[in-house]
This record gives structure tokens, sequence and C-alpha cells, in this order.
């Protein structure tokens, strides 16, 4: 599997890669990590006439929290993994990443790409959803913050200008009494998501779900946000039939197909089996528990 | 003294690691020759089609490609078919029809890799889509789209072969207490070693010689099958060779002849140039031979004690689009009727139809002896299915009914003679490894706590080292295995053999036979495979049969040098050679130790100072015809947990004891055991492959096609028992393979008995998560 | 070693000059834009160690360390290690030393065709770098992109504890 013949040039700055993208008639593509985009183009399912590669660009890469969570586009998942900040306070992305393909894989691929390859199967869009991140994007017109609810149009789809790059996502601090998780199932390690749930919890002092925020992998075209099954939990205690009614409401805004990892109908039944577990998870990391 | 001989038994650490471990192995893709060519394959998109026109006018036009190779280009070297292991034929290239996805359209040779797939991409074919066939119940079923035009015979039935005493098995039942009955379906899947098929092919004008370098489990008789196929291209014999270097694994895979060989090869004696193709994966799993695919209805009668009387089988194995399996030539359904397994059912009758349909040709092993697997799982299954119908303990059933060790040689009764076992003794020990009891008494207290966990075993008998010539050949030839040894002045000593390692580590355990019948330390053997200019002649290493056949081979060989080695001491020690006799590894004087020659002493003297009127040097060649199969056999306990939830299964723990006999190297037959358990892991719970209604591939890449990882895998315990082989030199049974065989029933059947209170008799595999979430569902029983 | 971020590979071209450290040996080699590291270290500087096993990003038999980090060759361009530093197999023997890791493999028995051995023993390397005492489950994570199809992983796990528990030893031996 080789891949077509194309053109590419090493961006030397955001601007630079800007312009790149933008003398290239609609033929160049942004090169990440490479980890979706190069075995697209081994099959020739891909064919850009201009590889922009990005990866030397400086400033893209870092890990800061200052009122926000800020991670550069370019952060790579091993390194997510690895940064304090991010262990210590928003796990529900330490259980992203670690479930997301394999360690080698990881090394390479950033969570930039994760979200602009816009692949309803990665894990990292339902977890921003959960997170109400948003993203940066720069382009020939400036920058703007997009919200994750704004940023996925459909599946290899978003809202980003063939000319704009993503730069850094932004996520709200986490909260007092704020916890989140994200689990996946999968039919074997290192493998897409058969479905995955990301839940984010905000408890209040009295035990009650003051704020929830929900996420599904692989449950529509693009990542989805489980609105009812938020709804649903807002006000209550974490009680085993409030999750559960939750959980089946997440289920019935879900729209998995069936394909090789099973039937649809089996789907349904597997988000709502996560979003049960991974609301538990998330109440007891938000009050205190691991 | 043992341990610095190195010889049978002793758990001596690999030769061949020392070239692995540094990156310096020599896999056939790290062959490059001065001037050579690269070739790819445009394949097929559609299951079933005619072509109507190839364009090849572009990828003619991409400066660097030399020639694109189409059927019709075939046609007039009369290459465009050629012969199957199994009487059948293959298209090299199809002329007017494909007859499934993926099948080769055309070649391209160019003068790299890259340029070799442009032009792959430049191809324009036209096809006419015509009907398709995948399933082969129905491609039986009369008025079914046929799929081989070109035979005379006009439906897509291949051949039947039956097996044992039709009417007295119908009668056994008749008159049976209890019978039981069980549909399996065992899918399709592939063995995906992770060094896919290439070829070098290289030839000489001038010479008129071709040499291949070739990823091929058989070197000679892919030799001679290129005889036979190209023979009226001037390809003889003798100046053909055949190098199977280093192989990334084979498990069976690397046995057939893929078109892909033909064209290089082809593309080679036109040119005058190197050749090499190497597939990729997706190729590899798409067009190169499958395993299995057997649809099964088996039956079992019993008395009401639960003695075990008769079974019956019908099944139905689905071969793709040609006949491409590599069973021995009787066997159309290979050693299938093995299926007895390790009970002495008193009447049984096998049937199996092999089929066409629009897939891949195939029909190969997948780490296993021919259909060996298939036969397994099908009796493991169907003992536990009658297990639950009776209400009785798998495993004290099982033990009512095994061969009794004093039964041995068993002669079955579908016409397999067994030459050793012990399965009580097997079974008892992994019951007590794994503390059989306190595992049912937990998993009754889970059940009353609504959780699932399940125990299965499998307690089968494999037959392997094919074969006896008086039924074994491939294409005429039989399947004897052979072993050239010299030993040098200096007492070193080069042993060749016929057979091709994959990564079994021939090149020490040959060595360690050749060191305990030679008393020759195991660092000064050379062993030699794969290069048919230098080896003996023989069928290759498949079917576990390197140790039986070849290993039998060897020590035979030796022992004739040892007779010669034995005149020499003699001779050397100036006495008769009545009173010389092999101890501790050298020759003494009997009673007198002091007076006594080692091996190397006489191999100088071989060459230094013979006894006058014996022919000088010290070398002897071996063909070895066994005279019977050998008989693995084991018991494997399995524990399972699952998740209400998901319906994920969880292997806890895995003890698997196994009996091949003499053990040459512990450490490699336990390494043995891991891989092909783990290969039995992979069937059981993910691999699979699939075609939709219009035969397109479901799972062709390792994105959707599952190898376990090391995550997936359970670490295996092992243990053993040994029950030699008596008709072997030195006992061995081969063991390869076994595990493949005997672990997916285990897998199986713990998953079935943790469901089996709701009244779940079986579950086709992979079983899948949604499988099992589905039962729990219909049962009430899920999360 | 330092590496030099600024690119020297041209712009918007379908071949490029690059500059790659390979085992602590500097090549400059005019590639195309396509090249995949795996190809050009096996077709152009013909290190045949590194193996190819898929298509599709799985199975680890290409991995290498770019800069010292533990990549599925197949998966990066040649242009992508402009500048960087490249280990493979080749170079994990020094100076007629077999490293920890090899000499792990060997003793307990962690290969048998050996096709998959060197991304084995790369993801290894690589791995404990960062992780000098891992436990069982640990050492499997770490090598769930490699596949074997071979061994059923039980040996390539104690290969690579006996060559944790061999470069602990070597490491307190000279503290
Ligand atoms: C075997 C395997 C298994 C995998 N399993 C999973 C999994 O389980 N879960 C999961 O989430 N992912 C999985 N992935 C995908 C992996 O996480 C990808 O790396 C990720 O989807 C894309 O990140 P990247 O940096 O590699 O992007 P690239 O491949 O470089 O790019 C992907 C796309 O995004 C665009 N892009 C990238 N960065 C930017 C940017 N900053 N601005 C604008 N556009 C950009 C590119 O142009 C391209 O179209 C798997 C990949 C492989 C090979
Ligand atoms: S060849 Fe690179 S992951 Fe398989
Ligand atoms: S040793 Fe053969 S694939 Fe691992």
């Amino acid at each position: 599997m080789i891949p077509a013949s194309f053109e590419y040039a090493v961006a030397r700055d955001v601007a630079d890669a800007i312009q790149l993208l933008g003398s290239s008639g609609g033929e160049g593509k942004v090169l990440a990590g490479g980890q979706s985009l190069i075995p697209l183009m081994k099959f020739r399912l891909a064919q850009p006439g201009l590889l922009v590669d990005i990866n030397r660009v400086k400033g893209l890469s870092d890990i800061r929290e200052n009122g926000e969570l800020r991670i550069g586009a370019l952060v790579r998942e091993a390194d997510l993994d690895m940064n304090a900040i991010v262990r210590e306070r928003y796990p529900i992305l330490v259980d992203t990443t670690r479930v997301i393909a394999d360690p080698l894989v990881r090394n390479m691929a950033t969570i930039g790409g994760n979200l602009a390859h816009a692949d309803p199967a990665n894990d990292h869009p339902a977890t921003m959803l959960a997170l109400r991140a948003s993203v940066v994007a720069r382009g020939p017109k400036g920058e703007r913050v997009i919200p994750i609810d704004e940023f996925f149009v459909d599946t290899f789809t978003t809202v980003l200008a063939p000319d704009e790059i993503l730069t850094e996502i932004r996520i709200p601090k986490r909260p007092a009494g704020g916890g989140g998780a994200y689990l996946k199932l999968e039919r074997k390690v290192g493998d897409f998501a058969i479905a995955g749930v990301a839940a984010m919890v905000v408890m209040d002092e009295k035990g009650r779900i003051a704020a929830a925020s929900i996420g599904v992998t692989n449950a529509g075209p693009t990542a989805i946000r489980a609105r009812k099954a938020e709804d649903i939990l807002r006000g209550q205690s974490p009680d085993d039939k409030t999750i559960a009614a939750a959980a089946a409401a997440a289920a019935g805004e879900s729209k998995p197909w069936s394909d090789l990892r099973g039937p649809a109908e089996y789907k349904l039944d597997v988000i709502r089996v996560l979003t049960q577990r991974a609301i538990r998870k998330a109440v007891a990391r938000a009050t205190g528990g691991k | 003294m043992a341990v610095e001989i190195g010889g049978i038994g002793q758990s001596v650490k690999r030769k061949e690691d020392a070239r692995f471990i540094r990156g310096k192995g020599k896999y056939v893709d790290d062959v490059k020759l001065p001037g050579m060519l690269y070739m790819d394959i445009a394949r097929s998109p559609l299951a079933h089609a005619r072509i109507r026109k190839i364009d090849t006018s572009k990828a003619l036009a991409i400066p660097g490609v030399v020639a694109v190779i189409t059927g019709k280009d075939l046609v007039p070297l009369n290459l465009h078919w050629m012969p199957t292991l199994m009487s059948d034929k293959q298209m090299v290239l199809p002329t007017d029809t494909v007859l499934y996805q993926a099948q080769e359209v055309a070649a391209v040779v160019a003068t790299e890799r890259y340029i070799a797939a442009d032009g792959v991409d430049a191809i324009e074919v036209d096809y006419e889509p015509l009907p398709v066939v995948v399933d082969p119940i129905k491609a039986l079923q009369p008025g079914a789209t046929l799929v081989r035009e070109d035979r005379e015979q006009k439906d897509n039935h291949i051949w039947h072969w039956e097996v044992g005493d039709r009417a007295g098995t119908d009668r056994a039942f008749a008159d049976a207490d209890v019978v039981v009955k069980q549909d399996l379906y065992i899918p399709r899947i592939h063995v995906s070693s992770i060094e896919t098929c290439g070829i070098v092919a290289s030839f000489d004008k001038v010479e008129g010689k071709l040499t291949v370098w070739m990823t091929t489990q058989a070197p000679h008789a892919i030799r001679t099958v290129i005889a036979l196929v190209a023979g009226h291209l001037g390809l003889a014999e003798h100046k053909i060779r055949v190098i199977s270097p280093d192989i990334g694994g084979g498990f069976g895979g690397k046995v057939p002849v893929y078109p892909g060989y033909v064209l290089a090869i082809g593309a080679s004696v036109l040119t005058g140039v190197p050749v090499k193709w190497i597939e990729d994966r997706a190729e590899n799993i798409q067009a190169d031979s499958f395993a299995r695919d057997y649809h099964i209805s088996a039956e079992l009668a019993s008395k009401k004690d639960g003695t075990m009387q008769a079974l019956r089988v019908k099944t139905i194995a689905d071969h793709g689009a040609f006949d491409a399996a590599a069973n021995p030539s009787k066997y159309p359904a290979g050693l299938f009727h093995i299926i007895t397994g390790s009970y002495p059912f008193e009447k049984s009758f096998v049937e199996v139809d092999g089929a066409y349909t629009n897939k891949p040709p195939g029909g190969i092993a997948y780490r296993c002896s021919f259909r060996v697997t298939e036969a397994a799982f099908t009796i493991e299954r169907l003992v536990d299915v009658l297990a639950l119908k009776l209400g009785r303990d798998p495993a004290e059933l099982r033990m009512q009914n095994f061969i009794p060790p004093t039964a041995f040689p068993y002669t079955s009764s579908l016409g397999w003679e067994y030459d050793s076992g012990d399965y009580g003794r097997a079974l008892r020990l992994a019951m007590d490894t794994i503390g059989y009891a306190d595992l049912r008494k937990e998993q009754a207290e889970k059940r009353k706590r609504g959780e699932l966990m399940g125990i299965g075993i499998s307690s089968f008998t494999e037959i392997v080292g094919a074969g006896p010539s008086k039924n074994f050949d491939i294409l005429g030839i039989k399947m004897f295995d052979s072993a050239e040894i010299r030993v040098h002045p200096t007492g070193k000593v080069m042993v060749r053999l016929g057979v091709k390692s994959q990564g079994q580590g021939h090149e020490t355990t040959f060595g360690q036979i050749v060191a305990e019948e030679l008393g020759i330390p195991v660092a000064d053997i050379a062993v030699e495979e794969g290069d048919t200019d230098t080896a003996p002649y023989g069928l290759g290493t498949y079917a576990s049969r390197s140790t039986p056949v070849a290993g039998g081979a060897t020590a035979i060989a030796a022992r004739k040098i040892r007779e010669k080695a034995k005149l020499i001491a003699a001779h050397l020690l100036e006495a008769n050679p009545d009173d010389i006799e092999w101890k501790d590894y050298k020759f003494q004087v009997k009673g007198v130790p002091s007076k006594s020659k080692t091996m190397q002493e006489v191999a100088f003297a071989a060459y230094t100072n013979h006894p006058q009127g014996m022919e000088a040097g010290l070398e002897a060649v071996d063909y070895y015809d066994p005279p019977n199969l050998t008989y693995p056999f084991g018991s494997y306990i399995c524990v399972v947990d699952l998740d209400r939830g998901t319906g994920e299964v969880k292997i806890r723990r895995f003890v698997a004891v196994d009996d091949c006999g003499t053990i040459i190297n512990p450490m490699i037959v336990e390494g043995q055991i891991h891989g092909g358990l783990t290969m039995g892991l992979a069937p059981a719970l993910y691999e699979q492959i699939n075609y939709d209604e219009q035969g397109n591939i479901q799972g062709g890449t390792f994105m959707d096609y599952l190898l376990p990882t090391a995550m997936e895998t359970p670490n295996w315990e092992t243990a053993k028992t040994t029950t030699p082989s008596p008709h072997h030199p030195i006992g061995a049974k081969g063991v390869g393979e076994s595990a493949t065989v005997g672990a997916p029933a285990a897998i199986a059947n713990a998953v079935v008995d943790a469901l089996a209170h709701l009244g779940v008799r079986h579950i086709d595999i992979p079983i899948t998560p949604w499988k099992v979430q589905k039962i729990l569902k219909e049962n009430g029983v899920a999360e | 070693m330092a590496v030099a971020t600024a690119p020297t590979t041209s712009r918007g071209q379908r071949t490029h000059k690059i500059h790659v450290t390979v085992n602590g040996v500097p090549h400059d080699v005019e590639v195309e834009a396509r090249t995949l590291l795996v190809h050009f270290l096996r077709e152009n500087l013909n290190m045949t160690g590194t193996h190819i096993g898929c298509d599709t990003t799985n199975c680890g038999a290409c991995t290498v360390l770019l800069n010292g980090r533990a990549v599925k060759s197949c998966t990066v361009f040649a242009v992508q290690a402009d500048q960087a530093t490249v280990a493979t197999v080749e170079g994990l023997e020094k100076d007629g030393k077999l490293h920890p890791i090899q000499e792990g493999f060997h003793q307990e028995h962690g290969l048998q065709c050996g096709f998959c051995t060197a991304g084995m023993m790369m993801t290894a390397v690589a791995f404990l770098a960062t992780n000098p005492k891992p436990t069982e489950l640990q050492i499997r994570e770490a090598i769930s992109g490699n596949l074997c199809r071979c061994t059923g992983y039980v040996n390539i796990v104690k290969s690579i504890d006996h060559a944790a528990r061999v470069m602990r030893e070597t490491a307190e031996g000279k503290a």
C-alpha cells in the first residue's frame, strides 16, 4: 500500500501553514500526527496534492492551565497522558487518551488531529463535548474560538475552512465538585470504539447533580451530546433509578449503525450500560473517590 | 555431560535467535538483486464479473513501468491456468471472468515498488457484474449461479466424500436411548502470519536457470510444481532452485502456490531480470488461502448412562472459486475423520460435500493438521451438549468415555490407528492444576448472586505427521521426509533437511536429535533447510509433520552414521565390533570404560584412518516413511467471566496439559503451545472473515481482522504428560498445532457453561460480545 | 543527541533532500515526499531489520525510535524524519555487546519466526526508558500495538521483564 505522489512543505509557523494551504488551490492538507491521514493515503482514499507539515511549528505543543485548560493542537496523546496537570485534575482526559489506538500510535497522534479528523469513531470528540470545550482556529482572516457543539458538521467534516488551522483546545477549568469519566468498549485493544461514553458531572453540596454533560462516540455521523440524559440528571441525586433513566435516554438519543463492531441494537445497549457506568464513575470522582 | 551435549530433553537456547535479535534475519523481502524489478497486482473489486476490457495504456505510459501482464498475455504461454494441489485448477489471470473479489486481474512490472503501485492504480478495467453466490448451501441448490463455467459439470458441487458405516450408524442412532444434535458453523479465517507472502524470481537466460526466493513451507514440492506447470517453457527441475529463506510464520498459508508467484516467475523468465513481488496485508487476507468455512451438522448417540455409542456428521465445505486446499490427495476433507476424538464410538459415519462459491479459493490449515481443528471442535462441543442433556458434569462424562490407556494401539471406527494415549491422566492433571472442584463451587455461588462464570473443557486427540506413503501423497509425491547428515573430519556436523522452519526452531531441535544420537555438542551441529539445490527432497513443514517425519529421518540417518562409526571405533580400539557399546555418548569396549573413542575421534579416523575395505567418510541420508501417523492429545480447561452489561468474555485462567510424546526441547515446545493457544483463542473470540451478499469481504485488513494482542491473550498455564509414540524412532509426536486444535472448544465450552443454566447449548464462534449480550437479554439477565 | 528543528527540506516539492541520523550514522539522501520511513530504511539504507506486516498501522513490525520515541515507521514519511535521529534494531548491539533486550528475548524464548521481534524490542527499549520497573500488565499494555502470531506473548512479556531486571541491576551497579 503506497500513497500517491504529492508535494510536501514544512510550515515554519501557523501563518506560513495558512499561506501554504491557501495557495494550494484546495489541494492542501495539514499533516499533524499523520495517524489518520497517512493510512488513508496509503489506501489512496486520500490523495492530497500538497501536505503541509505542521509538526515543526512551535507553540502548538503546550499544555497550560490559567483560568482554563489550554491544550496545543499538536500535543501527542502520549504527552497528554503523561502531563501532570491532566493527570491531577482531568482524569477524563487520561481515560480518553489511554484507550485511543495503541501506545505507538499515541506517540505520534495529536489531539488536534483527533478532533479535526471528525471521525465519529474517534474518542476525543465525545470527551470534548462532555467537557464543554472550545477549539481555537486560525485562518487568513484571523483567529476564532469555536464552541465544540458547533465544531463537527458531519463525518470527516468540521467547520474549519480548508486554510484554517486548529491551534488549541480550551477546556473550562474543572469546577469544585466536578468529575468526569470516559468509558469505551472495543473489540480488542487498539481498536476504535464499539461505543464510548464521556460523562461530566458537577455535584452540589447536597450531593445532587448540579450539572451534567454527556458525549457519545460512534452514535451518529459525528460524536453526539446526549442532552436528554443531561436534563434527566440535572438537579437529581445520582441514585440507580435516575442513572438508569439517564442512560436509557442517552441510548435513545444515539443512532448507531450495524457494522463489524456489532448490530445497532447491541450498540444501543452498550451505550446505555456505558452511560450508567460512566456517570457512576464521574460521580465517584466528583465526590472524591476514584 | 548431557547438558554439554544439548541432547534430547534439554531446553537448549535457540541458535537461530542470533540473527533475528540483531535484525539480520533474511526474509524474502530482504533479498535485493542488481537490476531487480518490482511487481504489483491489480485485483477485482467485484466478486463475479465478466471483463469487457482492460485498458493498460495509462499504466504503460508511467515512466518506470516496464510491462503490464494480463490473462490474454498468458494464453500463448499456456500459463493462464495452473493446477491446484487438489486436482482442481486455478486461474493465474482471468481471460474473461473474475470469480471472487480481490482476484488477480493484471500485473504491473516496474523499476520501483512505488511505480508498480502507481501502475496498478492506473489500470482501467470495464466489468460487467454477474450474479454472485456466497453461501455454499445455496450454491448447492439447483438453479444456483454457476461459479465455474469452465468445468464440464454444470453445478457448484466439487466432490462428495464419506467414510464409516452409514447403515450401521443409522441403526445405532435408531436404537439409542439418547441422541443429541448440534449444527455448527466454523467460520472462514486466515492464518495471517506477520510476514505476508512474496517471491524474488531470478531467471538467468544464459544458464537457463531459475532461482526463486519464496515464502514457502515446502520448497521441494514447489520446485516440482514449477517444473510441471512451466516445463513447456523450458524450465526443467534441475534448472530450478527454490530457496525458502527465513520465513516469518507459515501456519499453512505458505503451502499453496499463489498466482503472484507464477506471475513473478513468468515476468522474470520473459524479461531476464530478477522480479520481486511482495503482497501487502490486504491482499494476503483477501486473496490468499483461507481456512475452515465448514458448515457442520453433528449428532451423537449414547446410552442413558452416558456411554457414547455412535457419531454421525454431515458437512458442507466451502472452497471458494477453486479447490485450492493442500490436503493429501486421498483426503479432500483432510483428516476430518479424526472427529471421533478421544472416545471409542462403535459406529460412526462422516460425509462431506465440497462447494464452489464466489469467494477466494483455499481450504488450507490454520496452524493445524488438515481439518483437525474442525473435527476436534465439533466432537468436544458435542460432548458438552450431551453432558447438558444428561445433566452430567462434562469432566466426569469424558472420564467415563475415554478410550482407556490399555486399548492402544486403538483402531477407531473411522479407520485410524491411534498409537498411544492416556487421556484420563491428562484431564486429571488439568483438573488438579486449575482446581476444578473449587471452581465448580465458586460457580454455583456466583450463579446465586447472578454473576456469570463458566468452566470449559476440551480433551482433544490430534492426528499429525502425514504420512505413511501407502495413504499419503500430495500431487502423487509420497509424504516421506528426509535428512542428510555429514560428519566432517574435525567432528563438526552438517545436517540438511527436506522440511522448512517458519519459526519452530529447527536449527536447534534437529541439532539436538543429532547431538543425542551422535554425542556431538549441539553447538557443533549446523542445520540447513530450504535450499533445493542442497537439501534432500522432502515435502516440507506443515500439519506438525516436521518432528514426526523429518525428526524420524534425522534420528535414523544419525543411527546409520553411528553404525558405521562403531565399526571405525572397533578398528581404532582394535576390538571386535560386537564388543563395542555406545555409552555416555562414547564408543567403549564393553566393561572397559578406559578404552573408548569419542565420535569426534571416530570422525577424524573416517577420513584419515578408516578400516581397509570400508568407504571413507561419515555421512548418511534417510528418507523416512513413517509407519503410522502420531496422535498427540491433551486436556485444556478454561475459566471465563462474562460481563452482564456488554457481553464481553474475559478469560480468567487457561490451563493446557499437552502430551506430545518425547519432548526434544521443552522450552521450544512450551513456546509452540503458547503460540498455538493464542491461535486457538483468536477464532474462538475474535477472528472471522465474512462476505456480504455481493461477495464483498468484511474484515479484509488488520483493522477488522482481529488478531489478539498481548492484552486479550491470557497468561497461558501449561503442564504436560508424556506418552511416547511407540512407532516413532525417538517417541516424539509433534506439537506445533495441538493447542490451536484444542483451545477453541475449551473456550466455547466455557462460555456456554456460563450460560448453560439459561438453557444455552451452543454459540457459534467467534463468540462476540453481541452474541453473548443477545442471549443475556433474551433471558432477562442483562444489566 | 541534539536535534535541529529548522527544516532543510525544500518546499512544495515531490522530492526532498533529508538529513537523518540512523543509529548514530548521518545520512543525506534525496527521497520522494511519499517515501515511508520504513521503506527509506529498508530500500534506501538497506537496513532490512525493520519489517512490514500490515497496511493499516496495526502490527508494529515496523517500529523504530524517532527522536527516542517508538513509532510505526510505516505511518511516518521519511521527510518527517529530516534532522531527526532514528534508532533501529541494527543499532541495539554496541561494541559487540548485546543490548539487555536482545539478551532477554534470547534467554526467555521471546521469539519464534523473528518477524515481529525487531518491532517488539524497539517498543520495549523505549518503554523501559520511561518505566524501568514495570508490572506484567504494564508490559502487556506497552506492547499492545505490536502483533505477534507465533509466541502467544507470554515469553515476550518475560523477555521484557528480564531486560528490565538486567538494566536495573546495571544501573544500580553504576550508581
Ligand atoms: C491503528 C489505529 C488505531 C486508531 N484507533 C483510534 C481510536 O481508538 N480512537 C481514536 O480516537 N483514534 C484512533 N486512531 C486515530 C488516531 O488517534 C489519529 O491519530 C487521529 O485521529 C488523528 O490525529 P493525527 O494527529 O494523527 O492527525 P493526522 O492524521 O495528521 O490528520 C488527520 C486529519 O486532520 C487534519 N488535521 C490534523 N491536525 C490539524 C490541525 N491542527 N488543523 C487542521 N487540520 C488538522 C488533517 O489534515 C487530516 O485531515 C487510530 C489510528 C490508528 C492508525
Ligand atoms: S507495518 Fe507498520 S504497523 Fe504494520
Ligand atoms: S515471532 Fe513470529 S510473529 Fe512474533
